[in-house]
Order: structure tokens, then C-alpha cells, then sequence
């Protein structure tokens, strides 16, 4: 079972380190994370994406919960969120291949931020179903190098929020 | 006023009175402060041991006990005694040096990531970074480490804050802390659940831990077992929660316990564990045990519920208050026919040992001792065969029983003795170890004769690394690998050396009268009876 943990803790030196150290103690997955600063620069927001069966699921929570630099824990599955991942990817590319490099980013709806006269640096930002879909479809040209963000997600609008 | 100075005014607002601990430079400029405060030292020999004794104090006066050692290797060496602190939860405050600041990162002599090290066993730890923190840090710390789930909290400050000038010093009267809230009053809604399940039982049994001595429980947890007649039988970490001679209490559970309160959690229906890990020496497999019961797990960390068994009804709450609040709900629990059918089990499955005269039994000798211990007496066990006799056959009265349970930590004993001893000086402290314990904490001798800390202690000689004997002559059949201890020291020499008074014990035939001679004053004596090699714990 796949769960998203949004948790918001103290924005203080050696907290990523605690938490990230919290799953690797107790062998939890992390598949993904991602951290970053909330509209309040005391607080941050660390997303993480992992999986287990319900009692790990439920575990991860409440050790989440238990240390104390952590504010709020907010858990939910893929169905009520929305979810976005940043890639950007180089690649080499040559006479032959550049049209269909570019309509595949067209179909993907990517943009291709940066080139020079042998690479492409390209950017999307997208479910990371599809942006896992999208490196595949460069399995066939020269990838240089990829860089991905790790999921980000919130929970969707609900009125009673 | 340097931050060393406030460091030690936020220990006297907090009423301590003993910091255990070793200096280093990194920790100078408080051990510098401290002489003009009247919080009094006491240099252990090595600094796992002052979190041992820290611990020792703890568990005996209620109050929070501290240690202060120095950076780099001072630091590491507490570890060990921070982890076996976590593991029991155990509340500590831990004083380490760190270097100057501006060298953090840098890799200078005696320096040691230890926040980062010591993040897995500490409930918390903080990095001073700014000496007008101190007031604050400290007060937190003592906050977070006293209340909730208890455990050790680390402060790591380097030595330039300890010798910045505060701005001002002001002791925080309260803390605000968002993130931490622990909940102390169970939820009634669930405290109802727990009592219409309670009313249906026909054989409920509660199984206590360590949280119950923590939360001071015990007598609650006594009015609530006999009204309702609900019989009991306790983890390691619980042992002392009842007198062990208490006809509702059954021993402790698990595969060093006794096989009647071993029994009893198999059949009873309904079982409330409070305070208790369900960890695997206590329940061993925890959903078979549990697969033909209703579980009610009580504890004051959420996250222990549901963590190695379940489904269960949850109840997270102090256990006094949970224990409170069930006195204060009027129900019956008809469950009559299911004490006597316990007592029975009591006097017909009770160890059989067939013990040699040649030497002394430790459990006739750890009984006997009981019996003639002061009724508020405090016995420390260590780790090893000794823990698990003194586990089966020490009998408490209105005393109290510590040893190492989570982290079954080797020399816990003398060290914890001492701080217990030091928690209160009229009380009877009796350390008992094994050949093996005893040598890992030995040193800590001259702690006691430097500082007078009357502890006695029984060493139960066996030569060999009794405990792991035992499980090599199981497993791999006799082919005993590295724990034979030969060459260890003559006890009668060390304690000469040490000014201590010395007794031997050889066989049972004397053990009245040695006991009586070895319990007579209130000072320190070393104990040494002689244990047939090859005798067993089961």
C-alpha cells in the first residue's frame, strides 16, 4: 500500500536528518522525498512517499508523530491528493532524432528549457507515473543526466477545509 | 554570568543534587561553576556509569538525574548508558562538552557528532548554539525528559557558550512547546469501551510493565486489581508493581518468567497490558498469544499500541490516571472462579530445582535474602543468569527492583545501586551481579569509598559468562565458545584494596548467618558466593 506523508516540522538544522533516520531505524520504505520551506520560513514541509502494509502505515505515523520536532503529520493516498514531480533531464541529440524529440515533449507536454548544438535540457512537471513514462521514452536516445524533485502532493480542496 | 554559571543555576532551579560525571576540557568551564554551587559531584570511574547511576537515582528518589561528561570520547562512552535509559524509559538529562563552535565540523581533537550519534536513544537532544538559550533549553529538557513516555535528553554545549556572557539569566516559569503535548488522560469514550469489555470477561488478567512504576501507579493499580479481583502478573521492567506475595499478583510473564504466569496469559480472555512494550521476551509470538483474547493495550506513547500486536483497543493515557478514572466507573467483573483456578496453577507449577549442596543455590540464597532484607529495600540486579534468578526468586515487599531490562545492559548494577543509594541514604541497597557484571562495573568501587556510598553488593561467582553458557550448552550443544572467565581478580584482594569489608559464601549451610552479618550495618560489603558452573536458570 502506497501513502503520502506530508509533515510539517521546525525548520532547525538536523531535522531532515531525524526523520530520515526515524525510516532507516525502524526499515521503513522511503520511495520519495521532498523538502522545502512553508509560507512560514520557521516551518517546513517534508513529503514523503512510502509503502507498507497497514500496520507499518500506521507506525510511520505515529513515529512521525512521537519526535519532537514534528508539528503536524497529514497522511492520505494518491486518490485525494495531487501530486507533482519537477523533472529535468539532458540529452544528446542529433539531426536525425531532434523532430521526434521534440514532439514527444510536445505530446508529454514538456518544455525543452536549455540547448546547445549536440544537447537538449528539457523540464516537466507532471504525476510521477507520467514522468516515469517519459524517461522511458528516451531509453532509445542519450540521456546525459536526470534530476528528479520527488514527489510533492496536498490533499485536494474539500470544502469543510 | 558565563553560560557555565547559568548551566548550573538551571540545575539548582531544578532542585538537583547530585551531577555524576567525569570531566575533560570540553566540559571545564561547568565543573569550574559547579564548586561555588551547592549541587555536589560525584567522578565515576567511566561515564556509561554515570548515566547508570543518574539512572539508579532516578528510580529511587523521582527526580531527574543528571550527568555531565566531556566531549569526543567522554561523549561516547555515555552512550551505552543514555541507550539502556531510553530502553526502560528511563528520564535522564546528559551534559556533554562539545569543542568551540567555530571548530564544529572540523574534526579537532576530541571532538564527536554526538547529537547525531545519540539520536536513535534520546528522546531528545539539543546543540547550544546560543548561550542565551540556556535558560530555555533547560527547562525544556527537563520538561520533555520528565513527562510522557520519559527518556534521556542530550545536551551537547560546545565550550566557547559555556564561557559566553548571558545577557540575562531568567528562568522559564512554563514551557511552550507546539510540538509536544504528551496526552496523560485517557479518552473516556475508550475508557467505556474498556469497561463494558471488562464486564463481559470471564478470565481478565492484566499484565503490567515498567510504565506502571514510572506513572507511580502501583497503588492504584493494587485498589483497581482488588476490587474487581483481577489477577496480575507483570513484565520485568513491572516487577515491584505488586508485593510479590500478593495472592492477586502471579509473577513475571515471558521466557525467563514463571510458566503459571506464563499460563495465565495464554487462557485468560481478556488481557490489559499497561505500560508494557509487548517486546519479544515477554511475549514471544505475540498474535498467537494473543489470536483467543480481547487485547486492551494501555500506554502513554501512542505508538507503542499496535506496534508488535494487534488489533487492540487502544487506551493512551498516564496509567494513574486511566487507573483512576476505571476505580471511578461502576461495573463488576465476575470472574471469581478464575483467581483460584491461577492459585492453583501457582502451587502446582512452581520451578522444581534440584540444587547441590556443594554450592550455594542461588534461588534458596536470593529468597533468603529477601526475606531478610528491610521491607523498603532496594535490590539492583544486573544482567546475565544473576537477573534472571533474582527476577524469579527476589520477593519484594514494599522495596523496589531495578535492573536493565530493555537493553539488558551488563554492569548496570553497581553503578544504578549507587545512585539509588545516594537518592536515599536511609535506605537498604543491595547490588547482586555475576562474575561477569561485576568486572564491567567493578572500577566504580573507588567511586563508592572516594564518595561513601555505603552499597552492598553480592557477586554470584560461577567463572563463566553464565548466561550465554547456558545458551551454547542448549544450542550448540556444550561447545562453550569465550565464556569461561578465568583469570578474573581475587574478590577477597580487590575488596582489601579497596578498604571494603569482604564475606564468602561457599554453600547454604552458613547462608543465615552470613546474610545476617553481611545485612547487620549500613555499610559497603562484597558478597562473593560460590555458584555450581553449570547450574541453569530453567
Amino acid at each position: 500500500m502506497k501513502k503520502i506523508y506530508s509533515v510539517l516540522v521546525e525548520n532547525r538544522s538536523g531535522v531532515l536528518c531525524k526523520v530520515a533516520g526515524l525510516f532507516s531505524r525502524r526499515c521503513f520504505n522511503i520511495d520519495s522525498l521532498a523538502v522545502g520551506e512553508t509560507d512560514d520560513s520557521a516551518v517546513s514541509c517534508m513529503t514523503i512517499v512510502s509503502s507498507g502494509d497497514k500496520r507499518t502505515i500506521e507506525q510511520i505515523e505515529k513515529q512521525l508523530n512521537k519526535k519532537l520536532d514534528v508539528i503536524k503529520v497529514k497522511t492520505f493516498d494518491e486518490t485525494s491528493s495531487i501530486s507533482r514531480e519537477l523533472l529535468l533531464m539532458k540529452v544528446k541529440y542529433n539531426k536525425s532524432n531532434r523532430r521526434e524529440i521534440m514532439e514527444i515533449c510536445e505530446i508529454m507536454e514538456a518544455k525543452i528549457v536549455d540547448m546547445s548544438k549536440s544537447m537538449m535540457l528539457i523540464q516537466m512537471c507532471d504525476i510521477p507515473e507520467r514522468i516515469q513514462l517519459f524517461i522511458g521514452m528516451f531509453k532509445s536516445v542519450s540521456i546525459v543526466e536526470v534530476a528528479r524533485t520527488g514527489t510533492l502532493a496536498l490533499q485536494k480542496c474539500r470544502e469543510t477545509e | 554570568m558565563t553560560g557555565a554559571d547559568a548551566i548550573i543555576r538551571c540545575l539548582e532551579e531544578e532542585g538537583v543534587k547530585y551531577v555524576f560525571g567525569y570531566p575533560g576540557v570540553a566540559i571545564c568551564p561547568f565543573y569550574n561553576s559547579i564548586l561555588s554551587s551547592p549541587v555536589e559531584t560525584v567522578l565515576i570511574r567511566t561515564e556509561q556509569n554515570a548515566a547508570h547511576a543518574a539512572s539508579g537515582f532516578f528510580r529511587v528518589s523521582g527526580k531527574v538525574g543528571v550527568c555531565a561528561v566531556t566531549s569526543g570520547p567522554g561523549a561516547t562512552n555515555v552512550l551505552t548508558g543514555i541507550a539502556t535509559a531510553f530502553a526502560d524509559s528511563i528520564p535522564l538529562i546528559c551534559i556533554t562538552g562539545q569543542v568551540n563552535s567555530e571548530l564544529i565540523g572540523s574534526d579537532v581533537f576530541q571532538e564527536a557528532d554526538i547529537t547525531g550519534a545519540a539520536e536513535s536513544f534520546v528522546k531528545y537532544s539539543y546543540l547550544v548554539k546560543n548561550v542565551n538559550d540556556i535558560p530555555r533549553i533547560f527547562k525544556e529538557a527537563f520538561h520533555i525528559a520528565n513527562t510522557g513516555r520519559r527518556g534521556p535528553v542530550l545536551i551537547d554545549v560546545p565550550c566557547d557558550i559555556q564561557n559566553a556572557e548571558i545577557k540575562k539569566f531568567v528562568y522559564p516559569e512554563t514551557v511552550s512547546m507546539r510540538t509536544y503535548k504528551p496526552t496523560v488522560r485517557g479518552n473516556i469514550v475508550q475508557i467505556k469501551k474498556v469497561v463494558a469489555e471488562l464486564e463481559k470477561a470471564h478470565r481478565p488478567l492484566i499484565c503490567a510493565g515498567g510504565g506502571v512504576l514510572l506513572s507511580g501507579a502501583e497503588a492504584e493499580l493494587l485498589a483497581f486489581a482488588e476490587k474487581k479481583q483481577i489477577p496480575v502478573v507483570s513484565t520485568m521492567m513491572g516487577i515491584g508493581v505488586m508485593p510479590t506475595r500478593h495472592p492477586l499478583y502471579f509473577g513475571m510473564v515471558g521466557n525467563n518468567g514463571k510458566a503459571y504466569a506464563n499460563r495465565a496469559m495464554n487462557e485468560s480472555d481478556l488481557l490489559l497490558m499497561v505500560g508494557a512494550r509487548v517486546a519479544d521476551r515477554a511475549v514471544n509470538q505475540p498474535d498467537l498469544v494473543m489470536n483467543n483474547k480481547v487485547l486492551i493495550h494501555m500506554d502513554v506513547d501512542p505508538a507503542e499500541i499496535g506496534k508488535n500486536v494487534g488489533p487492540t483497543i487502544p487506551l493512551v493515557g498516564d496509567a494513574k490516571h486511566i487507573f483512576e478514572d476505571l476505580l471511578a466507573q461502576d461495573f463488576t467483573c465476575e470472574c471469581g472462579g478464575w483467581v483460584s483456578v491461577l492459585t492453583k496453577y501457582r502451587q502446582t507449577m512452581a520451578p522444581r530445582r534440584s540444587p547441590d549442596p556443594a554450592y550455594v543455590d542461588p534461588a534458596g540464597f536470593i529468597t533468603m535474602l529477601s526475606d531478610k532484607m528491610e521491607e523498603n529495600g532496594v535490590y539492583v540486579a544486573d544482567v546475565g543468569q544473576n537477573q534472571i534468578w533474582s527476577c524469579g526468586y527476589h520477593v519484594v515487599k514494599k522495596g523496589k527492583f531495578l535492573t536493565s531490562g530493555g537493553m539488558g545492559t551488563m554492569g548496570y548494577s553497581i553503578p544504578a545501586a549507587m545512585g539509588a543509594k545516594l537518592a536515599d541514604k536511609n535506605r537498604q541497597v543491595i547490588a547482586v551481579c555475576g562474575d561477569g557484571s561485576f568486572q564491567m562495573s567493578m572500577m566504580e568501587l573507588a567511586t563508592m569509598r572516594q564518595h561513601n556510598i555505603p552499597v552492598k553488593i553480592i557477586v554470584l561467582k560461577n567463572n563463566y559468562l553464565g548466561m550465554v553458557r547456558e545458551f551454547q550448552h542448549f544450542t550448540y550443544k556444550d561447545n562453550y565458545s569465550v565464556v569461561d572467565l578465568s583469570g578474573s581478580p581475587d574478590l577477597e584482594k580487590l575488596s582489601s584494596a579497596y578498604d571494603m569489608k569482604f564475606l564468602r559464601l561457599e554453600n547454604m549451610e552458613k547462608a543465615d548467618e552470613i546474610l545476617d552479618e553481611f545485612l547487620k550495618k549500613d555499610e559497603s560489603v562484597l558478597l562473593e558466593c560460590i555458584i555450581n558452573p553449570m547450574d541453569l536458570v530453567r
